[in-house]
């Protein structure tokens, strides 16, 4: 994945220092409050929500179980459309043919539009280094990119900051930008989107070409959807001459009609409204309406070794609608930026160790940055069994496994001299630290134990009897507290294997293990 | 081998679970082991029972939760409701696609700056309004879908300006629902989706309308001529 996140110290650390940060969780919990409770009531305005939700997941399995087929027939849409398909097995090569395609404009500045994929394979930074500037449009992402920052959250990317943080950064930032703020602004976030679009408006209208990614891509007519509320996206897709977009394999969905789901899914999870703004969708090029030359770069980037994995295969369903993130109690208090990727949150947890291969201390963390309550599991638009993945994981990062590693099949070995168990306590440690995220966490656990199995998947079970893991509420979790720390004041101890003395879900557990 | 190649054979390799008897399009019966996840469409095509004039007011209300501002008139009324609204806004150039119903800007005293493919973006940023028609409305979700067509143009047209004066025939252009909406357009034209004025909740997740779009959504709901009788 990209160099943006390189060095990040694994999540524990980076996470307690977050949680020291009270001005970043007091602006994270006020939004990921208000979103939480708006999209629980957009979704319970379709009394058909477990149906869509099903049909969503299905869709996204059977594109997976058959994604070469799919891709083939998107290419050949695509490019029977006027569009140019291009195809890159990791984000070196993405940044290459994306660098190549610029260069043939002749041009030195891009429009952007918000794209996780741009951010996972550093774009920019790659575009930067061979003289390309690219302009975020996105109001989130300029804030994010004024303030020389790094993205918090899937939709809401500047989520970390409040109104005079942001007041602050267009005020020192824009002029160096382009056009500057203007006189007196002020932190209301009418006069700041203002700025914005003055700022943002001069580069639209010249721009010559746009950047982008899509929300999905339908293989039976090559068409190209992104979803947005601002308007910037279509600045980008419809002004410029050229127009690159960016994209993961997972992104396609078989046939116009499946739209109908996501379409309903998306935006109710995300943003919680009815329909966001402004939806796109172009096939290929049209000729004398927006840009007359089309790229689509199809990106593997550690795709195909998650698609590997059965268990976690199912990661590759995201829509990104970030609604596990909302009701995320570590997220909520550790922030976006200590999942060190694009990606943070549950969704995070469990993509990046996938797509860069559980390949250091930072991806052997990630497992562990989770209470297990199954809250991102009960909002998952297309269900993705989030815990069940994570304790996966767990299992691969202790006991090591078969993986596929860069299209090569082959068998992890568990972290040397138990560093991997090290990584594990002090993701413990830091959630010890930390009760109040614990405690979210059981509250949601406890609501929603009867909506989600505690039964831990195949290799999990026996995993799961021999390693007791403070987050494997194998018992629940304030028992096992009361057991292992109710008298203690030092640091979280490590529970042995099978000394709870308790009946119920934990015995029950190990019944099924045996 | 290509690149292209290489992904390619990734994802079969990837995929050695997948018995080699599961086609793409199988696993509607949901059966045992090798049919594949079934696709049960059993959502609904449309949410709840409404009459056609039911479906349209509910469109209006959608479109006005969103900020969009709604009026009601007929083919009579059409030319002096368009003319009155330029008018009250101070709008002094609207932009109008080709294929516009020419009676519609009859009652407005404007200058109509007609789209071309020459014409640059700057041009466009110098209209007051843009009007046009819509391809289809979707009712539960307060979406205008523009496909390009005679009525609308292209898809700058509706994005620059900073006023979007759109017009809906009803009960025709209306139908209930997203899964109702997608058959009644093409995908090989380009679609614009919009609902509501462009927004942002970035800051503080406060919204706030008109970033980069049209600041002022005008929907005018235009029902079929009065018979006298
Ligand atoms: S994992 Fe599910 S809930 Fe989380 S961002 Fe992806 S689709 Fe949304």
């Amino acid at each position: 994945m990209s160099g943006t996140y390189l060095g990040m110290p694994a999540f524990p650390r980076a996470a307690a220092t977050a949680t020291r940060d009270t001005r970043l969780r007091a602006n994270l919990t006020h939004a990921t409050r208000t979103i939480r409770d708006k999209r629980a009531k957009a979704v319970a305005e379709l009394d058909d929500w477990a149906e869509l939700r099903a049909a969503g997941a299905a869709v996204k399995d059977r594109t997976l179980r058959h994604l070469d087929h799919y891709l083939e027939q998107l290419e050949a849409a695509v490019t029977a459309a006027g569009g140019q398909v291009h195809w890159a097995l990791d984000a070196d090569e993405a940044n290459r043919i994306v660098t190549r395609l610029v260069r043939e404009t002749g041009e030195t500045e891009v429009v952007k539009v918000k794209s996780m994929a741009t951010q996972e394979i550093g774009l920019n930074e790659a575009l930067a280094r061979a003289g390309i500037r690219a302009y975020e449009t996105d109001l989130a992402e300029l804030i994010v990119q004024l303030g020389h920052d790094r993205p918090s959250h899937i939709l809401v990317p500047a989520i970390h900051r409040n109104r005079a943080e942001i007041r602050d950064i267009f005020r020192r930032e824009m002029a160096s930008w382009g056009r500057p703020a203007p006189e007196g602004l002020t932190d209301s976030p009418a006069e700041l989107a203002e700025a914005a679009r003055l700022h943002l408006r001069e580069k639209f209208l010249s721009a010559k070409v746009g950047i982008s990614g899509a929300n999905f891509m339908v293989a039976e007519t090559g068409t190209l959807v992104v979803v947005e509320s601002e308007g910037n996206g279509r600045m980008c897709l419809t002004l410029p001459e050229t127009l690159i977009s960016v994209v993961g394999i997972e992104k396609v969905v078989p046939e116009w009609q499946d739209l109908e789901i996501f379409l309903q899914l998306l935006p109710r999870s995300s943003t919680a409204e009815r329909m966001n703004p402004y939806t796109s969708t172009w096939t290929g090029t049209t000729d004398g309406d927006g840009p007359q030359t089309f790229h689509l770069v199809l990106l593997d980037n550690g795709r195909t070794d998650t698609l590997a994995d059965t268990v976690g295969r199912q990661a590759l369903r995201c829509i990104r609608c970030s609604a596990c993130l909302n009701v995320c109690p570590v997220y909520e208090r550790a922030g976006g930026h200590a999942y060190g990727s694009p990606y943070p949150g549950p969704i995070g947890a469990i993509l990046t160790p996938q797509l860069r291969g559980l390949a250091g201390p930072l991806e052997e963390s990630l497992p562990y940055a989770s209470s297990l309550c199954g809250a991102c599991y009960e909002v998952c638009p297309v269900a993705i069994d989030i815990p069940e993945v994570l304790v996966h994981l767990r299992e691969r990062v202790v006991q090591g496994g078969p993986v596929t590693l860069g299209g090569t099949r082959t068998v992890l070995q568990p972290a040397k001299g138990h560093a991997a168990e090290r990584a594990a306590m002090r993701a413990a440690g830091w959630a010890f630290d930390h009760p109040g995220a614990l405690r979210t966490g059981m509250r949601l656990a406890a609501r929603t134990r009867r909506l989600h199995p505690r039964r831990l998947p195949g290799p999990g079970r026996v995993w799961s009897r021999t390693r007791d893991l403070p987050e494997v509420p194998a018992e629940s979790f304030r028992d096992w507290w009361q057991r292992t720390r109710g008298t203690s004041s030092g640091r979280g101890t490590w529970a042995e294997p099978g000394t709870s003395s308790e009946p119920g879900t934990s015995s029950e557990q190990r019944g099924d293990a045996k | 081998m290509s690149s292209r190649d290489l992904v390619l054979a990734r994802v079969r390799q990837a995929l050695a679970d997948v018995p080699g008897g599961e086609g793409p399009g199988d696993g509607g019966t949901g059966g045992q082991g090798s049919a594949g996840p079934p696709v049960v469409r059993d959502y609904h095509r449309v949410h709840g029972s409404r009459t056609q004039a039911q479906t349209v007011d509910l469109l209006a209300e959608n479109l006005a939760d969103y900020r969009a501002i709604v009026h009601r008139t007929d083919a009579e009324g059409l030319p002096g409701l368009i003319g009155r609204l330029l008018a009250e806004r101070g709008a002094r150039s609207v932009l109008v696609p080709p294929g516009l119903d020419a009676s519609w800007t009859t009652g407005a005293d404007v200058t109509l700056v007609e789209d071309r493919v020459s014409s640059t973006a700057r041009e466009l940023d110098r209209v007051d309004s843009v009007l046009t028609g819509c391809a289809v409305a979707v009712a539960e979700t307060g979406t205008l879908i523009l496909d390009a067509g005679p009525g609308q143009g292209r898809r700058r047209i509706t994005l620059v300006p900073d006023h979007h004066l759109c017009v809906v025939r009803v009960p025709d252009q209306v139908v209930g629902s997203v899964p109702e909406a997608l058959p009644r357009v093409a995908p090989d034209r380009p679609l614009t989706w919009i609902s509501g004025p462009s927004a942002t909740s970035d800051i503080e997740l406060d919204r706030v309308e008109g970033v980069h779009g049209p600041r002022t959504l005008e929907v005018i709901l235009l029902s079929a001529a009065q018979r006298a009788d």
